[in-house]
């Protein structure tokens, strides 16, 4: 079985019972997440990839169907907090996450609860804010930090714990270009350099592009997965559900329509300008 | 605007001061506040006087900084010290109707002024130089025997330390509203009391909604980190006293000494 699997699963904000017709926020979604594999959800919003991402570690537990964390179901109440520590989630607003007014006793919070040794805490502390690249500001207080960099201290929290996986929810969607940029790099780093599996919750497609694999979910389900040149080559199909597809691969398709010869889709700025240096000769 | 309260900040340091054990600065600050209302003559109040300044000095703060937090209080300094200087016994120096000054009133009124200065200015430093964390952390240890009683020791030191976590995120959310209000023609400088109260509604509405949101996203998020309440919960800092908190105790024994003998051996003059 891979690292986490969800099988099936449905979730309604509505009581089940007492509802007529509840509404399924995540309505029969099956996934596999693989052991050290970087992986994008992308989806409007409402679309439930949110819904997703609390149930990755037993935030929410699913109305039917299972999630199972390494092997543990999630509904399993004495497993709740092993798979927290193993599934790490991070979520949108930074300041709302941020518990201690410094940095590093922020990040100390995580293996505090977990009755972690002193020592072994500080160890864990610095080399979480290491990892981030915010070392340098361990005694800062979190409200004068920029937004980019408050995130990367709620990352740092999280990897405190030392979980194998983290999941982000729409950790961006707060920030300007610079600070996601940021926390793009660092993420990437965490996934490539540490091994650690990660699941981005995000609605910009140019971070979409830079994950191993993406999953697209519409009104609670699944609609198409794969590596992200699979899935923005279905430019129609995405259209269809009014998603964006990334702007290189958007020009190419468009061009395609015109009759212009593209076999592959471009995804990213620096695909695209070659592609057309090759089109236009 | 309302970012400019220096009091109750914290400002990060390696001084002396900063490196006192919490536990010891909390004990140390309470006994001191109760010396301050204990001095009943100027040799007294300067043995205090010369203390607070020896911790402001020691802390390596900016003076501009302890400056700012008197500005606050600045009118109940006067106003207490006006009453005082008018409510002396003893021979009248100065009269006119009913109102009189006295040398006891004077001397009062020059008490209760730098008593109240010494408070803020103490209080300043020990928020100055503890951070809110480690203050509520010391608060719980110091108040751990009450758990004896079923007291929720860790859950009052848990919601302070959130709160005050939350003053600078709230105030500057509170100057956001304002400006979002003003910039629709809200009018809040103008007009009688009541006018005023009324115009600040638009702002406390929005305020608690978001507050209350705040509260539910950082409860989540608490738990996303494995909080399950303050039982098996370690600290990344443990406290231990140093031989500099025990100077700090011996320093302040010696003041204790020193207003206990200018009390006795001089005579009181309020």
């Amino acid at each position: 079985m891979n690292f986490i699997s969800v099988q099936n699963v449905r979730f309604s904000y509505d009581d089940i019972e007492e509802t007529k017709n509840p509404v399924y926020a995540v309505d029969g979604v099956s996934l596999e997440f693989e052991k050290g594999g970087f992986t994008a959800v992308i989806g409007h919003n409402g679309c439930g990839k949110s819904t997703l991402a609390k149930h990755l570690n037993a935030m929410l537990l699913p109305d039917s169907g299972k999630v199972y964390v390494d092997g543990d179901d999630t509904s399993d109440e004495n497993k709740t907090f092993d798979i927290r520590e193993k599934v790490g989630l991070v979520l949108q607003n930074p300041d709302n996450q941020l518990v201690a007014s410094i940095v590093e006793e922020d990040v100390a919070f995580g293996p505090e609860n977990l009755g972690v040794e002193p020592a072994e805490i500080r160890k864990r502390v610095d080399s979480a804010l290491k990892a981030v690249g915010m070392y340098d500001y361990r005694m800062h207080a979190p409200y004068k930090l920029s937004g980019g960099q408050k995130q990367r201290i709620a990352i740092a929290g999280v990897l405190a714990i030392e979980p194998q996986c983290i999941v982000l929810d729409e950790p961006t969607a707060m920030l300007d270009p610079s600070g996601r940029a940021e926390v793009m790099n660092t993420l990437i780093k965490l996934n490539r350099e540490m091994g650690i599996t990660v699941i981005l919750i995000t609605h910009f497609m140019e971070e979409a592009v830079l994950a191993d694999r993406v999953v697209v979910m519409d009104s609670g389900k699944v609609l198409t997965q794969g590596t992200p040149d699979e899935v923005f080559s279905q430019v129609e199909l995405l259209k269809k559900h009014r998603l964006d597809v990334p702007q290189a691969a958007e020009l190419a398709f468009r061009l395609k329509g015109r009759g212009a010869k593209i076999d592959k889709i471009p995804l990213t700025a620096e695909d695209c300008v070659n592609l057309l240096g090759e089109v236009l000769g | 605007m309302v970012r400019d309260v220096a009091f109750g900040q914290y400002f990060p340091g390696k001084s002396i001061i900063h490196r006192l054990d919490p536990r010891g600065k909390i004990l140390v600050f309470i006994a001191f506040v109760a010396i301050i209302f204990c001095t009943f003559n100027y040799c007294s109040l300067a043995v205090t006087a010369a203390f607070t300044a020896m911790f402001l000095i020691l802390s390596k703060i900016p003076f501009k900084f302890y400056f700012k937090s008197l500005k606050v209080i600045i009118f109940i300094v006067i106003i207490t010290s006006v009453f005082n200087l008018f409510y002396g016994t003893g021979d009248v120096i100065w009269q006119w109707g009913i109102i009189k000054i006295t040398w006891n009133g004077i001397h009062r009124a020059v008490f209760v002024t730098s008593r109240i200065i010494c408070l803020i200015l103490a209080s300043s430093c020990l928020t100055f130089t503890t951070s809110p964390t480690e203050l509520t952390d010391a608060i719980e240890r110091l108040m751990k025997p009450l758990n004896v009683i079923h007291f929720p020791v860790h859950e009052i030191s848990m919601m302070m330390s959130l709160a005050l976590r939350f003053v600078p995120t709230l105030l500057e959310e509170t100057d956001k509203l304002m400006q979002a209000q003003k910039a629709r023609g809200a009018d809040m400088e103008t007009g009688n009391i009541f006018k005023r109260v009324k115009a600040l509604i638009p702002i406390l509405v929005p305020l608690f909604v978001s507050a209350f949101r705040r509260a539910y996203d950082i409860a989540t998020a608490m738990e996303c980190r494995c909080y399950r309440g303050g039982t098996g919960r370690t600290r990344m800092k443990s406290l231990h006293l140093s031989a500099l908190d025990v100077m700090s105790f011996i320093a302040m024994g010696l003041v204790i000494g020193g207003v206990i003998v200018c009390n006795i051996f001089i005579p009181s003059v309020i």
